[in-house]
């Protein structure tokens, strides 16, 4: 089914507003209530159910999350990518609302006002044909200009995101290239008609240490130059530690924790987020205390746990008498700008992260 | 890349040397091995009760009198240089390549499969064009279009063009077109196509469509297998993340990676056929090499089997070169070395 | 050394034949379509000239060379564009099995008690190209076609047994002696003497063969004759339509006279002939008109078959044809040589299920009971073993005669057939089947057709290392005669290491002497009878095991003219064949 027939579009009517047309959002990007399901055989698979943020231009959002946790589905969902998939909510860009809109108008959006840089470039990019030639194919589609101009502006690109010797290189299959220089050449690629919304998919996950400071800084150096919005999506709070305005915690494909970096990294108010916190390697440790895994594994997006759906792996749901077990827990806030969503006392967080986990990290 | 391709024709040549001599093998040195006498073995290339002394003329005329190994060297030689035969009358000279000639019929081989090759070529070519666009179409709208009922009825009829042997799909086009409702009358013979193209291609539509059904079928379900994976692959999500149109991520991006094995296995398909579609030319009376190696064995004539298996070897070993060389092209990150 | 096989290796699988109906049919010239009209009668008699024959064959025979063939339709057929010094007379019937002179002014004259034999040819012939014919052609056409095995392996070796010196010259080829063989004299231009080394009064028959066609020295090509040929029939090759593998085009011959020779016919204009065309698309063409004649003449595949019978409109247009063939088993003497133990096997044998294996009373033949079949000249009925009043077997006889080759609880052997005919296979089964009713125990080897005759039950080796005691095997004489049945199945001196026709190792000093006699025999009467007692002599020693006189089904397009079956051939006579409606 498509994305266009999603059954509980009108959901702003069920909540009760008189006038089914959704108000205009003012931010650069802004997703209201975005759920992404997928029908399966098994059952409906729940990836993204009910995510509400906003980003401004010039502004970086990380979201965080294990895999499976819905951080690529919602990047996906952004761009209109989901083929297959129930898309419900609304997605709003520079005062456009994507959900609903015809295919085609989606289609001219991508590649020129948002792009994508994927993980694994070797995969990401096609085998048989050139790096020039796929960055010159995207220029090419949204800018009406000959092919030898277009060459010029891919070299201008691969140069860019410095990969030396360009006018060669860009001849070169993707094959070719170094792990580092393939996430260059996707970079200059997604970047190639200056998007606006820049969305970079664990960028990151499958290069080398050094090389990753490399590309996060170039990240960051493009963004300034072009002042575009980025949605960092990682697995590694190091990361977005590096990059990142606001932090964006999803956990079962829903909003765990959202908030400033400075709160999420000294004041984190959900116990994933100490999870994940915890499990951050930490070199001034020793070897032994370094790691504090999150016990468990991530839950089914088919069957998802009752009330708080972190609640099996939470070394706190006992606290809460029961409401972790039973309700699902809605996003407050805890903060100026800063929202989590869990049934612990306000009491109860501060006191077991002051005691027991902030001590540890 | 020139390197490749000669080192790859040294191994083609000497791949060919096998064949031969496996060939040889089998038809000159098994017989041997099993207890045949070298009269026995010229017994079947004399007339019906021969006397001893026929019985020893025809074995002097065909050498079976010499070692092996000798014999196996005049069979070479003449290849390359040539040979004399005596026709009665006559010295005959067959140049080079001369792959001797029949014990049967006392004809040189080479040319007589010079003559049937154009039949085998115009079959092998027409059937693969059809075979290539059908099946690669059919397959990527059944993976384009999974699930559907043009999906499960094409793929139900790939099944059965897989399934069904050549033969019997042969002889109910026969019974259809040409017996019941005639519309192809001629069906099965063949016209040159220098002399009539037109009655040339009309002969040939039953065989073509007969041999290309059972390769179309393979081919769509192959297609569509390859398409439906290449259509998960990462790089397609980029193609669409780009801003392309989606014809444009099929057809660029999808088919090109999805035809890159099938071409390959073209060439093979091909290679293989043009050594002779040895059931469709006998179900069709066609005489090509394949109806020609079939009569060579059922006559048991050594030089037309040894001849008609050369040449297919030639055009297999060929096909697999042409294949590499192809692959290279298609697929940059394929390097000749 | 003798005989005149079935056509290529598909067909014999494909005898199918009706019943042999020798009395059906009208007999009269001239007679309306009908089945079996084309037996005894002349199915629409006419002398309309014009129009092209179609001829289709499932291979592409052995040779047109008239002197390197060995096939019976070839043999049919080749008359066409070469007449031998004698002919079949052009009739339907018994009398089809009479020779007339062709080339020849008549019948050629004995002297010498039988060891010369004179002809004369006609003057005033040419061949194709001009030249006159003369004796010293079909001198020369005999010396390269008998004498030079090398180049031209095909044809029969009759002369070389008979004529004197035969057994070393060495044929034209290699002895450039501008003499040749002493032994055919030619003292003048339509004169032509043999000299023999023995009385043999089956001589004229030899001289029917095509290898007394005649070949001008000057114009051979040795093993390429066959694309080159000179004609000296009514038809004459195309120039340049040979072609080894699609076939041929025969258009008439302007140097050939109506008046030379009464008996050939020169109606339509031209022949074509094509080689290996599938044998199901021969018969679905023929039924439909774009073919005329199926060459090989020995009968519709099983398909055609099935639909001729079974729709009275097609039936009326076959003939069930005697082929002249017998469906037989020989019986190595040497694997099984207690007689008792033969005539068990005799008994046993089912002969229903023969006929079954082979297509059924309408389609198989009918249930055999000597050696000779009932259309070659000499054959008498008898029935030493209720082959046609016990067809089942008798198995109390069988287990009498076990008892007598002291073998009652039987005994084991293994039967060959041809893994590429199931008609054949299927009557191994059966054969297999009845026997082990009183228990012999048989298994059956198969072997390729193409190697069968001369290599697997052609070699007595082979036989006797492998326990071969019994094989499925077909027969038909070179010549419409007792001898010429016979010889090479039953004499001694025809036992051969390989390409063996005399399968049973029959070596009978008195078959072998009443052979000689009867070749020796100037009265046919007496003739005959001697091939009577051959028969009975066999049939007492159980050296065959009889199956059918085979029949085959043919179909005759309707309008096809002069259409009937030739006793000489067992086929109908191509020499007659015109079109009604061109």
């Amino acid at each position: 089914m498509s994305k266009e027939t999603g059954i509980d579009r009108p959901r702003v009517g069920q909540e009760g507003f008189v006038d089914i047309a959704p108000e205009p959002s003012s931010s650069f990007l802004e997703l209201r209530d975005l759920r992404v399901h997928f029908p399966t055989d098994d059952g409906l698979v729940k990836s993204v159910d009910g995510l509400s943020f906003k980003l401004e231009r010039g502004k970086t959002l990380g979201i965080v999350g294990e895999s499976g946790s819905g951080k690529s589905v919602t990047s996906l969902g952004i761009l209109g990518l989901h083929k297959s998939a129930n898309v419900s909510g609304e997605i709003w860009l520079d005062g456009e609302q994507l959900v609903g809109a015809s295919e085609d108008h989606v289609r001219l959006l991508r590649g020129k006002k948002m792009a994508m840089i994927f993980q694994d470039p070797l995969s990401a990019m096609h085998p048989y044909y050139t790096v020039g030639n796929q960055i010159i194919e995207a220029y090419r589609i949204h800018n009406k200009v000959s092919k030898s101009v277009a060459r010029k502006h891919a070299i201008d690109m691969l140069d860019r995101v410095g990969i030396p010797q360009p006018q060669s290189r860009v001849d070169d299959y993707p094959h070719q290239f170094s792990g580092g220089m393939r996430q260059r050449a996707m970079i200059a690629m997604a970047l190639s008609c200056d998007p606006e919304l820049l969305i970079a998919d664990e960028p990151t996950t499958a290069l080398d240490v050094t090389v990753q400071a490399q590309i996060l800084d170039l990240i960051r150096d493009l963004q300034q130059e072009f002042n575009s919005a980025v949605i960092i999506i990682t697995h590694d709070l190091g990361v977005v530690a590096e990059l990142a305005d606001d932090i964006l915690v999803m956990y079962a494909g829903r909003v765990a924790e959202y908030g400033h970096a400075s709160d999420i990294f000294r004041d984190p108010q959900h116990p994933y987020t100490w999870g994940l916190l915890g499990s951050m390697p930490r070199l001034d440790r020793d070897r032994a205390d370094r790691l504090m895994p999150i016990k468990g594994t991530p839950p089914s997006l088919i069957n998802v746990p009752s009330g708080c759906a972190f609640h099996p792996r939470c070394n706190y749901a006992d606290l809460t008498g029961g409401a972790s077990q039973s309700i699902v827990p809605e996003l407050v806030d805890v903060g100026p700008g800063h929202q989590a969503a869990c049934h612990l006392s306000a009491e109860d967080r501060r006191r077991i992260w002051d005691t027991e986990i902030s001590p540890n990290l | 890349m020139i390197t490749f391709i000669i080192r790859r024709l040294i191994s083609a040549v000497l791949m060919l040397i096998v064949v031969s001599i496996a060939t040889f093998g089998i038809f000159f040195v098994v017989p041997r091995l099993a207890g045949q006498t070298t009269d026995q073995l010229a017994a079947n290339f004399v007339g019906k009760t021969p006397s001893p002394s026929a019985l020893h003329a025809i074995e002097g005329r065909l050498g079976f009198n010499l070692p092996l190994y000798e014999q196996y060297w005049h069979f070479v030689k003449a290849i390359f240089a040539g040979e004399d035969y005596s026709t009665g009358t006559a010295i005959v000279h067959c140049s080079a390549p001369c792959f001797g000639y029949s014990f049967k019929n006392q004809l040189q081989v080479w040319p007589q499969m010079m003559h049937v090759l154009p039949v085998t070529l115009s079959l092998a070519i027409g059937a693969a064009i059809i075979w290539l666009v059908a099946g690669v179409g059919i397959g990527v709208l059944s993976a384009l279009r999974r699930g559907s009922l043009f999906d499960r009825a094409a793929m139900t009829v790939a099944l059965a063009g897989v399934s069904l042997p050549v033969f019997f799909t042969a002889l109910l086009t026969l019974a259809w077109f040409q017996s019941d409702i005639p519309i192809f009358p001629n069906a099965g013979t063949y016209i040159p196509l220098l002399s009539n193209p037109a009655q040339w291609a009309w002969a040939l539509v039953l065989p073509w469509v007969t041999l290309a059904f059972l390769y179309a079928a393979l081919y769509a379900r192959l297609t569509r297998a390859g398409m439906l994976d290449t259509m998960g692959e990462d790089f397609i999500r980029t193609a669409r993340a780009k801003g392309l149109p989606e014809s444009r991520v099929v057809f660029k991006h999808g088919l090109r990676a999805t035809l890159s094995p099938i071409v390959t296995i073209f060439g093979l398909d091909l290679g293989l056929l043009l050594g002779g579609a040895v059931l469709t030319e006998t179900a069709f009376s066609l005489p090509g090499l394949g109806h020609f190696a079939y009569l060579a064995i059922e006559n048991n004539d050594l030089p037309e089997i040894l001849g008609v298996t050369m040449l297919a070897g030639f055009f297999v070993v060929i096909a697999n070169l042409v294949v590499d060389v192809l692959y290279a092209v298609v697929d940059p990150r394929v390097r000749l070395s | 050394m003798k005989r005149k096989i079935l056509a290529g290796a598909a067909v014999a699988a494909a005898v199918l034949s009706v019943l042999t109906a020798c009395g059906s049919g009208s007999g009269s010239s001239g007679a309306s379509s009908a089945f079996n009209a084309g037996v005894a009668g002349v199915v629409n008699a006419s002398n309309a000239t014009g129009g092209t024959l179609n001829y289709a064959l499932s291979s592409a025979g052995d040779s047109i060379d008239p002197g390197n063939t060995y096939y019976a339709f070839s043999w049919n057929f080749s008359r066409l564009y070469a007449s031998p010094l004698l002919s079949y007379k052009p009739a339907p019937g018994a009398a089809g099995k009479d020779l007339v002179p062709s080339l020849a002014t008549g019948l050629g004259t004995v002297s010498d008690n039988g060891l010369t034999w004179t002809y004369h040819i006609k003057s005033g012939m040419k061949f194709s190209d001009g030249e006159a014919i003369t004796t010293a052609d079909v001198k020369y056409a005999i010396e390269r076609s008998t004498f030079a095995k090398d180049v031209l392996p095909n044809g029969p070796s009759y002369f070389k047994t008979y004529l004197v010196g035969g057994d070393t010259y060495q044929g034209p080829y290699k002895d450039k002696d501008p003499n040749g063989l002493a032994s055919i004299q030619t003292p003048d231009a339509t004169t032509i003497v043999f000299h023999l080394t023995q009385p043999f009064y089956d001589f004229n028959y030899l001289v029917a063969d095509p290898q007394t066609a005649p070949v001008p020295a000057d114009k051979d090509t040795g093993s390429n004759y066959q694309s080159t040929l000179v004609s000296s029939g009514p038809y004459m090759l195309k120039p340049g339509s040979f072609s080894p593998s699609s076939g041929y085009t025969l258009v008439k011959n302007p140097d050939w006279k109506q008046s030379d020779n009464p008996y050939d016919k020169q109606l339509v204009n031209q022949i074509n002939v094509s080689f290996n065309v599938n044998a199901d698309q021969i018969d679905s063409r023929l039924i439909s008109g774009q073919v005329d004649v199926d060459m090989a003449g020995t009968g519709v595949q099983t398909a055609a078959r099935n639909k001729i019978l079974s729709n009275p409109a097609d039936k009326k247009d076959s003939d069930a044809a005697p082929s002249g063939f017998l469906w037989y088993y020989p019986i190595d003497t040497q694997v099984i040589p207690n007689v008792d133990c033969r005539k068990a096997i005799e008994y046993a044998a089912n002969k229903t299920l023969f006929q079954n294996a082979y297509g059924g009373q309408a389609a198989g033949g009918s249930i055999a009971s000597t050696v000779l079949p009932q259309s070659v000249i000499g054959y008498q009925a008898f029935d030493d073993y209720e082959a046609t009043t016990q067809p089942g077997g008798d198995i109390a006889k069988a287990k009498q005669e076990l008892a007598a080759c002291g073998k009652p609880n039987g005994f084991s052997f293994n039967i060959a057939a041809r893994s590429d005919r199931p008609k054949e296979v299927a009557s191994a089964q059966a054969l297999q089947q009845a026997l082990s009713q009183v228990g012999i125990k048989t298994d059956i080897l198969q072997y390729p057709a193409s190697t069968y005759t001369n290599t697997e039950l052609g070699s007595p080796s082979f036989m006797t290392q492998n326990n071969i005691g019994m094989g499925t095997y077909g027969w038909a004489a070179d010549w419409p005669e007792g001898f010429g049945f016979l010889y090479s199945i039953a004499d001694g001196a025809a036992i051969q290491p390989a390409g063996n026709a005399n399968i049973s190792m029959v070596n009978d000093p008195q078959i072998n002497q009443l052979l000689t006699t009867a070749g020796s025999t100037a009265d046919t009467t007496t003739r005959n009878g001697i091939y009577a007692q051959i028969d009975k002599l066999m049939m007492g020693q159980a050296d065959v095991l009889p199956e059918l006189y085979a029949t085959s089904l043919l179909y005759r397009p309707s309008n096809l003219s002069n259409v009937y079956v030739t006793q000489a051939f067992g086929m109908y006579d191509y020499t007659q064949l015109g079109l009604s409606s061109s």
